[in-house]
């Protein structure tokens, strides 16, 4: 491979990868908002027997 | 609306509706974040991901071709695909109901997009369908020695359309018919469990699965001779090309159709996240999972394009490096070529039948929740019909000796007339005649972690309306001036340009019904935001 090629590769999955992982992280620090507006409750899930394991 | 107190405004923030419609079902909802990231993922990353990127990408400037993919996901993609959350998110439904409560007749514009899924799954599951039949053949290796003689030939018995010959038949294929059939009845099967036991299920067991098969795939093909010289055709820049308008939109096309927005999607499947949940924060993880997922298969794709050409001794641009083709005769190829050659096929094939799958249950998702809205069906009673009839359909088109024809034909035809125009009613009558870009931008920033700036409206406003309607203009150009592939011009007036009138015709007879839905329905966060007493802080600037 030139190492023009293998540069643009490293800096695409730099970018791309790296870009998932960041926004992964973020995501984990902060899942949701504490500070949401009042209201907005749902109507109870019509699904209920699932046990939730994430987040 | 009056506010007595915080009750009162819990009430109607909540859109109470229940209590005057006590018999309307609650709306299903994904039961968390994973749920709903693992299932926008497995709608987003689809066949395009693997066949369509790596092509793209090696025909655009190869290495330089990144400078304007990234460029595209940040100014079309993720504000795109934002906008699509806000619409679902906010108005709660499908594409028609939720266009219907922006503006009343903007539900043709939901109709349109549920069109373009209608006419997309059906050909798309005959893809699926072809994929499950080559996971089976890879085991041994039924192909031999000349794989596009086995495709064309064996498999899918394309009748000669090479000149005045049948372009449409009805001589079914057994072999391509009984895996059609049994695609239908399974992706039926998903979508009448319901959102969390059926889509969110699927969605859970098939993508990490692919992930995993698929990552397996490409590390072996990267240890292949001849692996990083196709590396090296991919990554190495044409810098020259970035001066080239077709490059960009090149880029901007691979970006719009890689995400699956627009089309009605990302809005269906945001109106299953409930109301007071993040979006922003897991719309950048789907996005960048989607072209990270991109960056694997071209990577996969070009070490075994480059095994095959030395193999071969011939070059990868001689190979068949996209689509249909790529996956169906070159790929068989080298996995007869290669050693292990079995379970590599198996991993590629599945991986192609899990990412197609996941797909295809979101597009007929969308399908499913507008029938359900608008015309008060059941879950079970919409996902019966659609899929009656669709199956139908996909059956009679796409099993018979000119399915691939059909196919082709319709594909180029919805994709890059029919979702291009999509893109560019939502921005224009969302974002430039009804003025809604604010209050949706107040709505993701509201509920979510990570903000949008004011570039969004930049990006929905301007960037992505200019830059589609050039495609679409250009296309439609070259189309006029040359017609597809050198088909039969009445061939294409009727299965090409049929298909777009078919939108349109589709996207007004299904508006014309009366609403039999709930109809009262109100937004929140109420907009614009009510006054600080009653609001907490940290409604956004």
């Amino acid at each position: 491979m030139s190492t023009e090629a293998i540069l643009m590769m490293i800096v695409a999955m730099l970018i791309i990868w790296g870009g998932l992982i960041v926004s992964i992280v973020v995501l984990r620090a902060r899942p949701e908002r504490t500070d949401l507006p009042s209201g907005g409750q749902d109507d109870h899930r019509q699904d209920a027997g699932i046990i939730e394991h994430d987040t | 609306m009056t506010r007595f107190d915080s009750t009162a405004i819990n009430a109607e923030g909540v859109g109470l509706v229940s209590t005057t419609n006590s018999t309307a079902a609650p709306r299903e909802a994904f039961t968390g974040q994973v749920g709903f990231i693992l299932s926008a993922i497995g709608s987003a990353v689809g066949l395009g991901n693997i066949w369509r990127f790596p092509g793209v990408a090696y025909e655009n400037g190869g290495g330089a071709f990144m400078v304007p993919y990234l460029v595209a996901l940040l100014t079309a993609g993720i504000p795109i695909l934002y906008l699509d959350y806000a619409l679902g998110h906010r108005f709660r439904g499908g594409a028609p109901q939720a266009f219907r409560r922006v503006k009343r007749w903007l539900e043709s514009v939901g109709w349109f997009q549920v069109m373009i899924c209608v006419l997309i799954a059906v050909y798309y599951a005959a893809v699926v369908a072809w994929a499950a039949s080559f996971f089976v053949y890879s085991f041994g290796l039924d192909w031999g020695d000349d794989a596009a003689a086995f495709f064309v030939g064996e498999h899918l018995q394309l009748a000669d359309v090479g000149g005045a010959d049948p372009w449409l038949t009805f001589d079914f294929v057994a072999a391509v018919l009984i895996p059609l059939v049994l695609v239908w009845v399974a992706v039926i099967a998903v979508l009448a469990a319901g959102v969390v036991k059926g889509v969110q299920r699927a969605n859970v067991i098939f993508i990490p699965l692919l992930i995993v098969a698929f990552g397996v795939l490409v590390v072996r093909s990267l240890f292949l001779e001849g692996a990083v010289d196709g590396l090296n055709v991919l990554f190495t820049p044409d810098w020259g090309a970035l001066g080239d308008p077709s490059v960009w939109i090149a880029a901007y096309g691979q970006i719009f159709f890689s995400l699956s927005v627009a089309f009605g999607i990302m809005i269906t499947y945001a109106s299953y996240r409930r109301r007071r949940s993040n979006m922003t924060g897991p719309g950048l993880v789907v996005a960048f999972s989607n072209s990270g997922f991109e960056l694997l298969a071209g990577i996969g794709v070009f070490s075994a394009l480059g095994f095959l050409a030395s193999q071969q001794g011939v070059t990868v641009a001689d190979l068949n490096f996209q689509g249909v083709l790529l996956a169906f005769v070159t790929f068989p190829t080298i996995v007869t070529e290669m050693p292990g050659g079995a379970f590599f096929g198996a991993l590629f094939f599945g991986s192609l039948v899990m990412a197609g799958f996941t797909s295809l249950v979101s597009i007929l998702q969308v399908v499913s929740a507008a029938l359900q809205e608008k015309f008060a069906l059941s879950r079970r009673a919409a996902t019966i019909g659609l899929g009656l009839v669709l199956g139908t359909i996909s059956v009679l088109g796409f099993s018979t000796t000119t399915g691939l024809i059909l196919l082709d034909t319709v594909d180029a035809f919805v994709n890059n007339i029919g979702i291009v125009a999509s893109a560019i009613f939502m921005c224009v009558f969302v974002i430039w005649v009804y003025r809604r870009g604010p209050e949706l931008r107040y709505h993701l920033n509201a509920v979510s972690t990570v903000q949008v700036g004011r570039w969004w409206y930049a990006c929905v406003g301007a960037i992505v309306p200019v830059m589609l309607i050039v495609m679409l203009v250009q296309y439609i150009i070259t189309r006029i001036g040359e017609p597809y592939e050198g088909y039969d011009t009445t061939y294409l007036l009727f299965a090409g340009w049929g298909s777009v009138a078919l939108l349109v015709l589709g996207a007004v007879l299904f508006t014309l019904p009366r609403w039999r839905g709930r109809e009262d329905f109100a937004p929140w966060p109420s907009y614009p935001p009510v006054d600080a007493g009653t609001e907490q802080k940290g409604s956004v600037r």
